[in-house]
């Protein structure tokens, strides 16, 4: 089931050992505590086989990380080798590494290992370092990244090698990867961290001292708007320069559970009242015009989340007693129960996140006392659930739209795992403390890289 | 020293005026004091200075016994309201707690409310606080609603027996301000609760009629 490769080789023979993979640490099995709808047949995706080289720290940390990007993007069959040290496959072995002459390309081995991709991070001296993806059956190469990277203590290090990244599985697979993005989450010291969609390079983004709760990125991925407890104020944080502003500005209530706009303009959030708990519109650009979209008085409408398009928003309600998914008009208008339910028999429902291509909407329902993820295809409104060990809850995408990250309790404490979900495969993202309420930005440039 | 001056020069002039005058008669015979007498004047003149001493020292003490008295007397009087208002604040910060996910009163909290209810009717200038929260197990975006709902219920109680309802305001902390940590029933039962706080007027508190 774990579709990795082993490869055992020595002198000049190449055996393929069967499925018995290799896992990486922070991997379970697809099987435990997953439930997927897609059924996953091994072999389907390109082998991709990134190439040693030069040890050297750069090139070493670069080609670390490249190859856990490629194996997380979920595009891949990732063909591992025994030891780092046991054989070198790649250009290197032909002098690959100067700047002089073509380097050899063996692509013979390389298709005989299982790769139709291959992967090598050369430097090329004055140049630079190049990611350089090579089509094995094609015999040339795919594409050549160049990355601007000198030192691993440069700060946009490893947002630079994530991109390349990205660029490789755009080649490769043609569509980019998430490799360059990064996830919000709140810690149990009550402050909001951000963490590389690798799991790596946990940064706090609020300042401490502050309870913070419910993060979400802006859409172009340079701000962060959270709740600040127990004042109830929604903080608009600038990453780059650390200022902040309350929106709406003044305010004695509690305000969060914010969403933006896909153009950005509308801040659309949860408000907590005497009227109960109501969704209201904030026009972000203008700084104006707080708005009402929830009617009705003694109801919880609440999580609100904005289709790519931005025309409609989905939100949890308990107009008609339990929570559950409804959807309305970005001005508030037409509400309607979204995720099909039998009354008294389908568990709450909660926190809304439509996917970035917008044919999802993920959420978290409640299933023999229990949290688990869901996912609706919102053309034909049918649900599918994706958990069933332990407590699962808040389901956030990746801008694939294909990876999903959650809270899960399954081992313990909550912790944010992602999922794949065309191979079903989960992962670890976080282990200190506790985490939770997690928020997926979009892909990020470098000059959000602060 | 100066005030000794005149009695100096006083004695002086009569000594002169006795040196001037010739032949001068006879001076009678200075009297004889009787020394009875005299201790007699003496004794009766330090008892009445002792008397006198005592007569001001009895009033002195009196004034002073007087003063403690009514020191004291003020002095309990402010431990008896100050004591009144703590045990007024502790009726007030009772908690009332929720079943799983409801925000109802249960009816064994209804009488916790009833004696908040009292309290902020004997003192009109109280205003309160009313925090909602919610246990680990529901949705942490939901537990914010679900704590406004629970603070909401407890301020409708009151508000429907008469309190002005701009005495009293909301807020919701959901469960992200548990008072036990743990993660089983008799923990979340206790985390399930409204906590009342005094906003103002809070420095004296009366006790209600009959409590």
């Amino acid at each position: 089931m774990n579709a990795r490769r082993r490869l055992a080789t020595g002198l000049g023979v190449v055996a393929l050992l069967g499925p018995a993979g290799l896992s990486a640490q922070d991997t379970i099995p697809p099987t435990e505590g997953v439930r997927v709808g897609i059924t996953y047949t091994p072999g389907l995706r390109p082998g991709m086989l990134v190439l040693g080289g030069a040890r050297r720290e750069l090139l070493d940390s670069v080609r670390a990380m490249v190859q856990r990007d490629l194996d997380y993007s979920d595009r891949f069959e990732m063909i591992t080798l025994p030891g780092s040290d046991s054989l070198v496959v790649g250009p290197a072995a032909a002098g690959s590494g100067t700047s002089g002459g073509r380097p050899f390309v063996n692509y013979p081995l390389y298709g005989a290992l299982g790769a139709d991709y291959a992967v090598d991070v050369a430097d090329r001296g004055d140049s630079g370092l190049v990611v350089v993806v090579y089509d094995v059956k094609g015999r040339g190469v795919r594409r050549a990244v160049r990355l601007a990277v000198t030192d691993v203590r440069d700060p946009d290090f490893r947002l630079k090698v994530h991109q390349a990244s990205d660029e490789l599985v755009r080649a490769a697979a043609g569509s980019p990867g998430i490799a360059a993005t990064r996830l919000l989450f709140l810690q149990d010291d009550g402050r909001v961290y951000r963490i590389d969609s690798d799991g790596a390079d946990a940064v706090p983004v609020t300042p401490a001292g502050v309870k913070a709760f419910s993060p979400v990125w802006t859409p172009d991925g340079q701000r962060v708007i959270y709740t600040e407890l127990p004042a109830g104020r929604l903080v608009v944080r600038d990453l780059q320069s650390g200022r902040q502003d309350v929106v709406p500005p003044t305010t004695e209530l509690l305000n969060f559970a914010p969403a933006v706009s896909p153009d950005g303009r509308v801040l659309v959030f949860t408000r907590s009242g005497e009227d109960g708990t109501h969704l209201y519109a904030y026009n972000l650009a203008e700084r104006c015009c707080l708005q009402r979209l929830t009617a009705g008085r003694f109801s919880d409408n609440l999580s609100p989340t904005f289709s790519p398009d931005g025309r409609r928003i989905a939100f949890a309600s308990t107009r008609a007693g339990a929570p559950q998914i409804y959807v309305m008009s970005a001005d508030g208008t037409e509400p309607e129960l979204f995720a099909p339910f039998d009354y008294g028999v389908t568990g709450s429902s909660y926190a809304p996140e439509w996917s970035p291509d917008g044919l999802h909407l993920a959420f978290h329902r409640e299933v023999a006392g229990a949290y688990q993820v869901f996912v609706m295809d919102v053309a034909s409104r049918t649900v599918r659930q994706l958990t069933s060990a332990g407590r699962n809850e808040d389901p956030t995408w990746a801008p694939d739209g294909r990876h999903l990250a959650f809270v899960s309790n399954r081992t313990g404490t909550r912790q944010i795992w992602v999922m794949d979900m065309d191979t079903g495969r989960v992962r670890q993202l976080t282990r200190q403390g506790g985490t939770r309420l997690p928020s997926w930005s979009p892909r990020l440039s470098l000059t959000m890289n602060h | 020293m100066r005030r000794v001056m005149p009695i100096v020069w006083g004695i002086t002039v009569l000594g002169v005026a006795a040196a001037c005058g010739g032949s001068p008669p006879p001076p009678p015979p200075a009297p004889q004091p009787n020394p009875d007498s005299l201790a007699r004047v003496e004794a009766a003149r330090r008892d009445s200075l002792a008397r006198e001493q005592a007569r001001r020292d009895s009033i002195e003490r009196a004034r002073r016994e007087a003063e403690e008295r009514i020191r004291r007397m003020r002095e309990d009087s402010l431990a008896v309201v100050r004591r009144t208002t703590e045990e007024v604040r502790g009726m007030l910060a009772a908690m009332i707690h929720f079943d799983f996910d409801k925000s109802d009163i249960r009816p064994g909290d209804a009488q916790i409310l009833d004696q908040k209810l009292a309290i902020l009717q004997a003192n009109p200038n109280l205003r309160i606080e009313i925090v909602g929260h919610a246990d680990e197990r529901g949705s942490d975006e939901y537990n914010l609603a679900l704590g406004n709902r629970r603070a909401l219920a407890a301020k409708q109680y009151l508000v429907s027996r008469g309190i002005a309802a701009d005495r009293i305001t909301t807020r919701s902390m959901g469960e992200e301000q548990p008072i036990d940590p743990g993660h089983n029933e008799e923990a979340w039962a206790k985390n399930r609760r409204d906590e009342f706080s005094i906003v103002a007027g809070g420095d004296v508190l009366m006790k209600p009629p009959g409590m």
